[in-house]
């Protein structure tokens, strides 16, 4: 009886240390490359990605004060910051009455209306970008943030409607009958009960949101055409893509563009798992 | 009296006696909050999908490229002058003279592609979700570093990998470490689709590892006791108990990491930069690349690639659906 509690006992803490070690790797592979690209930016010449050596004798952040001093780095965050924060919060709130209709009211047409966002999801952006440049033309919103925000709704909502579907799913439908006895109206319900209990799920979505628009290369490196529209993602582009690429500032910037996507990313994370898994489960 | 909150489908035995109009106002009044709730997203889907896409594949259906479209130059406005071809760009992508090299090869590039990296997702994010949803010290902190590739932009790691997988970036410096051979990974054709696929794979496990680690942390333990005390080896308990909990999400998530996968493209066009790799380059990336990549700008061709890409995933989808639904009665 003894002989075999140690025996198990032993196993479980082989286990652990195999998770440890597996688990220990995997976060090493998950960390390196976003550690390199901030060793890399603390090099001052714009070769010195290739002898990575010899940046810890001359570690500097001129690079970044040469970013942040002497290109358009700012005009971009703020473009960028404008654009994502307009996109998370007109999307989600697009995306929840959107979700909250579908999954609770059997209105004629729903079920095609879930099919069209599923849908939405499988566009390429080829086929979809060429037309879409011109109907952007046509209502003068080519170079404007309006243009980029509108776009970035019409990919990123289905996707979150979906998602909140399946959250909104998952919230007793007592409640929203509790609140009609008490005599709110359907939006009073919605705005009242059921949008602060899906607080998680409206997290998650905003998070989403707020990461693609951040994040997007095609659409903005094709309809904002001054450079002082840019995205951050595209004015990134603008350091490598000229002919002598000057990735010393590239790293530098890029660091710079994650920083505050992690903080972010940081605020919400003790919501991401609860919330994706109602929109995974049920949608 | 509106009833917003209905679960039930009213029967309709009664109502369709009474005249169009008056069943009409009927239904108005019954579900106008739900029109309201959804009208946005059907106007801006309407608008900026459903417009593109009937004018998508009225292209496909001409020769229009960038010399004869409508545009203006300075004060000219010059008119369309493209002509309707009908079926032909079809014809001329999918068995015409140079098929193979500019279509075939491709898609079957981008079936590998996908297959490869959404069975590397997975199997990757559902071994870290099984590790991460044991009591461990220090469990938090793991799922926090190994969500980060998630948290910062698609973008900024692809410019890292370009980095490191640079002739004689950390990559290939470690490979010589090694005595291994030190390949050009963004030059050589093969080795190119090695490496989108690396990158796509370090960029896409965090969803799939935080999407199971939810549906993990949703099967009841009570399972697993009852598994263990019916005397069920480890590996029994995942194959039948885990793996059937775990249905319902892996059934989204696979179908939505293969779309994305399938229609990935900042990866490919970032990693290679506007113009490089030919044969790394997926259908998407290529007909990006046939319509404002190049002078002329091919619009017809590049929206006949989209709708044909549309057209495979659809079908997929239909295929995929069907076949969950049935496995689902079994």
């Amino acid at each position: 009886m003894a002989t075999k509690v140690v025996s198990r006992d032993h196993g479980r803490r082989r286990t652990a240390v195999l998770s440890h070690l597996a688990l220990g790797v995997a976060s090493l592979v998950a960390l390196f490359p976003i550690a390199w690209l901030v060793f890399i930016s603390l090099g001052p010449d714009k070769d010195d990605y290739l002898h990575p050596g010899r940046i810890w004798s001359k570690i500097t952040f001129s690079n970044y004060a040469f970013v942040t001093e002497h290109t358009r780095f700012f005009t971009w965050l703020g473009n960028t910051a404008l654009i994502a924060l307009l996109t998370c919060v007109i999307g989600v709130m697009f995306a929840a009455t959107t979700g909250y209709a579908v999954s609770r009211m059997r209105f004629p047409g729903y079920r095609k209306l879930m099919w069209v966002l599923l849908v939405t999801q499988m566009f390429p952006i080829a086929v979809l970008i060429v037309p879409m440049y011109q109907i952007l033309g046509d209502l003068g919103l080519i170079d404007t943030y309006g243009g980029l925000i509108l776009v970035y709704c019409s990919t990123a909502v289905p996707y979150c409607a979906w998602m909140l579907k399946g959250y909104f799913d998952s919230i007793p439908i007592e409640i929203d009958e509790a609140g009609r006895v008490d005599g709110l109206t359907p939006f009073g319900t919605f705005f009242r009960l059921i949008l602060p209990l899906a607080r998680p799920g409206l997290a998650v979505a905003a998070f989403y949101t707020c990461l693609t628009a951040w994040g997007e290369v095609a659409f903005a490196s094709t309809f904002m055409l001054d450079d002082s529209k840019y995205t951050l993602a595209v004015g990134l582009s603008s350091f490598v893509s000229q002919h002598d690429a000057q990735w010393n500032y590239m790293a530098a910037t890029a660091v710079l563009i994650a920083i505050p996507v992690s903080a972010v990313f940081y605020l919400v994370q003790k919501h991401l798992v609860t919330g994706m898994t109602a929109g995974a489960t049920k949608g | 009296m509106t009833v917003a909150v209905d679960g039930a489908a009213p029967t309709n035995a009664s109502k369709a006696r009474r005249g169009l109009p008056e069943r009409l106002r009927q239904s108005w009044q019954k579900h106008w909050y739900a029109y309201a709730m959804v009208a946005p997203i059907v106007v801006v889907l309407g608008v900026l999908v459903l417009y593109p896409l009937v004018q998508g594949v009225y292209y496909t259906l001409t020769d229009a490229n960038s010399l004869n479209s409508a545009r203006t130059i300075g004060a000219n406005h010059i008119d369309a002058t493209y002509e309707f071809v009908g079926l032909h760009n079809y014809a001329d992508v999918l068995w015409g003279p140079t098929a193979w090299d500019r279509f075939w090869s491709h898609f079957i590039w981008t079936v590998v592609w996908t297959v490869a990296c959404v069975t590397l997702h997975y199997v990757i994010g559902l071994a870290l979700a099984l590790l991460l949803n044991q009591k461990l010290r220090g469990r938090t902190f793991y799922r926090m570093m190994l969500i980060l590739p998630w948290a910062v932009p698609t973008f900024v790691t692809v410019f890292s990998w370009r980095l490191m997988l640079s002739d004689s970036g950390i990559v290939n410096t470690a490979l010589g470490t090694l005595h291994l051979p030190q390949p050009q990974w963004l030059e050589e054709p093969h080795f190119q689709q090695l490496a989108a696929i690396l990158v796509n794979t370090w960029v896409g496990v965090p969803f799939m590892m935080v999407s199971l680690l939810g549906g993990l942390q949703s099967i009841s333990a009570d399972l697993y006791e009852a598994a263990e005390m019916d005397g069920a080896s480890a590996w029994q308990r995942f194959r039948h108990v885990t793996l059937p909990g775990l249905r319902p999400v892996s059934a989204t998530v696979v179908l939505l990491g293969i779309i994305w996968t399938f229609n990935q493209f900042v990866i490919i066009f970032l990693l290679f930069g506007n113009g490089g790799a030919p044969d790394a380059q997926i259908l998407v990336t290529w007909a990006y690349r046939l319509g404002f990549g190049q002078q002329p700008r091919d619009f017809a061709q590049s929206a006949t690639y989209g709708v044909l890409l549309l057209s495979i995933l659809i079908v997929f989808t239909s295929f995929y659906r069907r076949w969950l639904a049935r496995n689902e009665q079994v």
